[in-house]
């Protein structure tokens, strides 16, 4: 397939010698004008790929933060044409940092796979992260995905033993996101040298770059982390800043875009410094 | 949709991949996959192991108390005029409800895999004391998600599930029904693959759960079978049992499904009726096809694919989906799927009980209530078998609220 903004990224981040930041937030939360702000101000805060959460009623793989966030941008009545819409935004002032659509498979089956896959890449969509569409079900949305020039971003969990990766790997394009612990988003910080290894071992398999993500909050904990891996992913943690950010009926405030942009500044320092406490 | 054609069985299902039709499938996160391929594959051993099935029937017979009796309903005949009904009676069983049919072959294969911790979801909370039986006569440590609002209307089986040594966590998500216990059900599972067991209550979930609790509970269909030959020899004209996941009705139905005389009809909880947005459960009825918790089935959703709450007075139906061989049955034709609302389930749950001095889960009343509805029109020669699938001693509380009693 044709080289997308995500191959592009990480192929320049490797040049640079550092580590990618790749932030998550929810689509509409908790409404689209507000995510359009952050949408604009996360890369100059730092963040170099934007993973952009599909909210859906039943999100059987997050934890509370990321739950709460899909029912604030649900109760706002965010739906999939109006995230592809915010997208569509985004790409008018910045056409270079990559957008990955991450969420569950049910409204996309509902609007229609062939058509949804040819929509969000017209509407500069990069690549899609469906976290329960595993590579048995590739025929469902995987393969349109990949031939409508979408990347499909795989998740490999410490369960993903050696002989199911090859399995993981197939189809799997942009970079491989290691989920790093046995959990749900928001869980526990994961072991380091544990982590290490298993990037290390899914290397083995595969070129693509490998991102990890899962309880990752801090930027101490993003510089541990991006020692080892290509990119660093967090989401609970700038999530959370959104609903602290918020009034008392769950409305954005003047201190919503500003509380994540200084925390994506924080974790952007924190991939900076990466490879330096490595040489350290 | 059209009708896809027709099979020489209807009893061949799934395919090797999970799939009855387009229905069913795998469609969880990867931290679960290879667990799910090695449930698959313990399944598939268990099966075919005749030690297992003997270690099974041995605890059916004597600690679950099967087979369960087949009744010729004479009140409740006599009061309709038309059709005889006969109930076969999974109120009877230990813990009151056929879901113990199902706990007890999952107990078996979760100790066969070497798991040493339980979780289960439940709505009525039947499945949840089932799960906590099990437990405790295995002694493993039992995890029941409950959804709040369930908790609440059905304090009885929580209470029953605590003496019985689980624990019982409330699940404040969503509305805190069925759907939003099995998710945190899904996150726990997530969470502690290791050693812990997710024993699912109905036949839903992803591949094998659907297979793995129909064949659990075709024991229910393979006994009536039996039994209506034996005790009027010949098959019934008609079979009836009330559909939320649909595990007593397809455990009722799958015998019969080659059977093709023998009329098969589910009865979904039609709520406050069908032509009012969110306000029934009918997923077959009122839904479209979707993908929800391991599996593509028919689901109640909004124009978007964001899943609906649904409601029905009758906790254990409360669920917006249904199990996938049931959405491919529906399909085929083989099944026909009709709805009942909530005051036509409290009706006949007032019959019965007057009739027959048996009080039915709510669960199981929408299956009489069909029956109320269609036996009168019928000859008395026609037989008409109906899953009486629990016990409504859970449900006198809210029975009494709804009717302005105060218990």
């Amino acid at each position: 397939m044709t080289e997308t903004r995500i191959d592009r990224r990480f192929a320049a981040l490797k040049a640079e010698g550092r580590p990618a930041l790749v932030t998550f937030m929810t689509a509409g939360d908790p409404d689209p004008e507000t995510t359009l702000a952050l949408l604009k101000a996360l890369p100059e805060a730092g963040a170099d790929v934007i993973e952009l959460g599909m909210p859906f009623s039943d999100p059987m793989a997050d934890g509370p933060a990321i739950q709460a966030a899909g029912l604030r941008a649900l109760k706002g009545g965010q739906t999939l044409a109006k995230t592809l819409n915010l997208v569509r935004a985004f790409r008018k002032s910045d056409d270079t940092t990559p957008i990955v659509l991450m969420g569950y498979y049910n409204p996309i089956y509902s609007h229609g796979s062939e058509a949804f896959v040819v929509e969000a890449k017209a509407a500069g969509v990069d690549g899609l992260i469906i976290v329960d569409l595993p590579p048995e079900a590739d025929d469902e949305l995987c393969i349109p995905a990949l031939d409508a020039g979408l990347n499909f971003i795989r998740l490999a969990t410490p369960t993903t033993d050696d002989k199911r990766l090859p399995t993981v790997l197939t189809n799997t394009s942009g970079f491989v996101y290691y989920v790093s612990i046995n959990g749900i988003t928001g869980s526990a910080a994961p072991d380091n040298s544990r982590v290490a290894e298993a990037v290390q071992r899914i290397k083995r398999h595969t070129k693509l770059p490998v991102s990890v993500g899962f309880g990752v909050r801090s930027a101490e904990q993003a510089a541990a982390i991006g020692a080892h891996a290509d990119g660093v992913v967090v989401g609970s943690a700038i999530v959370a800043a959104i609903a602290a950010s918020l009034d008392g009926e769950g409305r954005a405030t003047g201190a919503t875009v500003p509380a994540v942009v200084t925390l994506v500044s924080e974790l952007a320092s924190g991939v900076r410094a990466a490879r330096a406490s490595v040489a350290a | 949709m059209t009708a896809p054609a027709l099979p020489n069985s209807f009893k061949t299902g799934p395919d090797e991949r999970g799939h009855f039709g387009i229905y069913g499938g795998r469609f969880v996160a990867e931290t679960l996959m290879p667990l799910i391929l090695e449930l698959e594959k313990a399944y598939d051993d268990a099966k075919y192991d005749p030690a297992f099935h003997a270690e099974l029937s041995a605890l059916s017979n004597f600690y679950a108390g099967r087979p369960s009796k087949l009744y010729f309903a004479e009140g409740l005949t006599n009061h309709l005029g038309g059709a005889r009904v006969f109930f076969k009676r999974e109120d009877l069983n230990h813990t009151g409800s056929h879901k113990i049919n199902n706990c007890l072959g999952q107990i078996l294969l979760a100790k066969r895999m070497g798991k040493t911790r339980i979780i289960a979801e439940t709505g009525a909370g039947q499945h949840g004391v089932a799960s906590a039986t099990v437990s405790a006569r295995f002694g493993l440590p039992c995890v029941v998600y409950m959804g709040a609002t369930d908790v609440e209307r059905q304090a009885p089986n929580v209470f029953r599930m605590k003496l019985l040594g689980a624990t019982v966590n409330p699940v404040t998500a969503g509305n805190g029904t069925l759907k939003d216990a099995m998710n945190e059900a899904l996150r726990d599972w997530v969470t502690n693959v290791e050693d812990t067991y997710y024993l699912i209550g109905t036949a839903a979930g992803p591949h094998p759960y659907p297979e793995m609790v129909r064949d659990f509970q075709s024991v229910i269909g393979k006994e009536a079978r039996a039994q209506i030959l034996e005790q009027e020899g010949r098959l019934p004209d008609m079979i009836v049992a009330a559909v939320g996941g649909g595990s007593n009705a397809i455990g009722l139905f799958h015998p019969f499904l080659d059977d093709q005389d023998v009329e098969i009809i589910g009865v979904e909880a039609g709520g406050h009726g069908l032509d009012i947005e969110n306000g029934h459960a009918a997923s077959m009825s009122g839904g479209r096809p979707g993908v929800l918790h391991g599996n593509r089935t028919y689901l109640l959703q909004d124009a978007d694919g964001q899943i609906l709450e649904g409601h029905s007075v009758s906790a254990g139906l409360d669920y917006p989906g249904v199990g996938p061989e049931h959405s491919w049955l529906r399909d085929t034709g083989r099944v026909k799927y009709v709805p009942i609302i909530d005051d036509e389930a409290l009706d006949a749950f007032k019959v019965c009980t007057r009739t027959e001095g048996i009080i039915p889960a709510l669960e199981s009343a929408h299956a009489i209530a069909h029956v109320i509805k269609i036996a009168p029109s019928m000859s008395k020669d026609k037989i008409i078998i109906v899953n009486l699938s629990g016990r409504g001693d859970k449900d006198v509380h809210t029975v009494g609220k709804l009717l302005g009693m105060d218990i």
